[in-house]
């Protein structure tokens, strides 16, 4: 098979770094502490914006980046900076790489939306106070870029950083992108992922306004539920997740814990519509495919899905219907899971966070619960986890896991990681 | 307001944006190579102490402006008239 001997030419990708700043908890630990235990993170908005919204809910991030990073360094960077900063940190600390040629050394995070608030400060500012009240940090605030490009600073990274931007499936693609500077020869490590923080008036507003969220303004932590039958939409949530991608020569000379091998990134674009998905789930059935091919995984190695889910009525279906036909009969064994239901949703972070999620899942052998999920909507011909579900390998071939990421603009990308 | 009281809102303007310590904001100190404070900073600084001394700063002279004792001179220069 031709990918097979592509991928036996090339670079193995592996992952020797995990950080996140969740709706969960600051950081990887109590985000998957949190994720096992079934725990929510969606908490009602009191602020006095929210008031005049049809959606009062929302998963704020558990730990005020702003507090981390500090005054100073706050003061110049949008939220959704601060906190791929925060995560980055930890991810960079976890790899324990002493030593690197800064050359060698990339960047690839990217944000769905970038610094929508910074964004409306300084148009409230410009208006009310004048254009000398802006401030001067505006610009790299307000870029979706901006994370990547602070990062590279703190970790001196000068291979490339990098912010491929495809909404909610942005910060999978940059970890794809990651994988790519690898293979490629670009770089021998790469700092990917994905951020958002976009829980403000406009966003949700205009989420609203194309009635894509969930309106169970009354139980906020039982308001997110991929694959229930009484799902109304999504949860707006934010944070980051960020994985340190490394050759596997590397990670080998310098003895480096492996969580899992990066070994598969699918794409496809639905060409259909700006913002439904193909009503045969034909792009997510390509991505899939892809990934699988370009990992030279086989469908039966698949034991868990990070699924997309976002809790929407046409989108969950049209997913679980895709994941079983890519997946095939392999698809009746398969743990599927949806951590939207406790995180919300993450937006450009979310790819990010749940691939975290799925290397977490593959190095435990536990798929995290999907809860809130009482009633299966029997469209979905699927197993989801409602507990946390033991992975069991079938036959000898390594254990894989598969996460989905769609956007806005028919984008489609899914990652495969296997145990090393 | 006296040299001593100009030098003293200076040190807690710098300090609120860039996180120097006010004490370390002395007459000969210059904000690029001792301060570590970049052009961006230098904006929203002299925006600050155009609020806080009652003074304009047109930006042709706030590239003039190096040391710490620049801007305090500019500020008793421009206040006195």
């Amino acid at each position: 098979m031709t990918a097979r001997s592509t991928a036996s030419l090339r670079e193995t990708v592996v992952v020797t770094g995990l950080g996140a700043t969740t709706p969960l908890g600051g950081d990887v630990a109590s985000t998957w502490a949190g994720m096992l235990a079934g725990r929510s993170g969606v908490v009602p908005l009191t602020d006095s914006w929210a008031e005049r919204l049809p959606v009062r809910i929302a998963a704020r991030a558990a730990v005020d980046p702003a507090e981390i990073v500090g005054r100073v360094q706050a003061r110049k960077l949008d939220r959704c900076e601060q906190l791929a900063l925060v995560a980055a940190r930890a991810a960079w600390a976890d790899a324990g790489i002493d030593d690197i040629d800064p050359e060698r050394l990339g960047v690839s995070v990217s944000s769905g939306i970038g610094g929508i608030s910074s964004t409306i400060t300084a148009y409230d500012n410009l208006n009310s106070r004048g254009w000398d009240r802006i401030s001067p940090y505006t610009v790299p605030m307000l870029m979706p870029n901006g994370a990547a490009g602070w990062i590279s600073m703190e970790i001196r990274a000068q291979a490339g950083a990098h912010s491929p931007v495809s909404a909610c499936a942005s910060g999978s693609e940059a970890i794809g992108y990651g994988m790519d500077m690898i293979r490629s020869g670009r770089a021998d490590v790469v700092v990917a992922g994905g951020t958002e923080a976009a829980i403000m008036a406009l966003n949700i507003g205009a989420f609203a306004a194309m009635r894509a969220m969930s309106k169970r303004n009354d139980e906020p932590e039982r308001a997110s539920r991929p694959f229930d039958k009484a799902r109304d939409g999504f949860v707006l949530g934010e944070g980051a997740g960020i994985l340190v991608l490394e050759s596997l020569s590397h990670a080998r000379r310098r003895g480096a814990t492996i969580y899992a091998i990066a070994a598969g990134a699918g794409y496809s674009s639905d060409a259909h519509h700006i913002s439904h998905p193909a009503p045969d789930a034909s792009g997510a059935i390509a991505a899939i495919g892809r990934a699988l091919a370009d990992g030279g995984v086989s469908a039966e190695q698949v034991v868990h899905v990070n699924a997309h889910a976002t809790s929407t009525p046409e989108g969950d279906a049209l997913e679980a219907q895709g994941v079983a036909k890519a997946l095939g009969s392999a698809a009746d064994d398969v743990i599927v899971t949806s951590t939207k239901s406790m995180t919300g949703h993450l937006l450009g972070g979310a790819g990010a966070v749940e691939s975290v999620a799925a290397i977490m899942a593959l190095r435990d052998k536990v798929a995290p619960p999907t809860i809130n999920l009482e009633d299966l909507d029997e469209s979905v011909p699927l197993r989801i986890a409602t507990e946390p579900t033991p992975l069991t390998r079938r036959g000898n071939a390594p254990m894989a896991v598969l996460n989905n990421a769609f956007g806005f603009g028919g984008h489609n990308v899914a990652l495969v990681f296997t145990t090393a | 307001m006296t040299e001593q009281e100009i030098l003293e809102g200076l040190g807690e303007i710098v300090e609120e944006i860039a996180g120097v310590p006010a004490a370390d904001v002395t007459p000969a100190k210059s904000f690029v190579d001792d301060l570590d404070i970049d052009s961006l900073a230098m904006v929203e600084i002299a925006v600050a102490a155009q609020d806080k001394f009652g003074v304009e700063i047109p930006d042709d002279q706030l590239k003039d402006l190096a040391t710490v004792q620049d801007v305090v001179t500019f500020v008793i220069k421009n206040t006195e008239s």
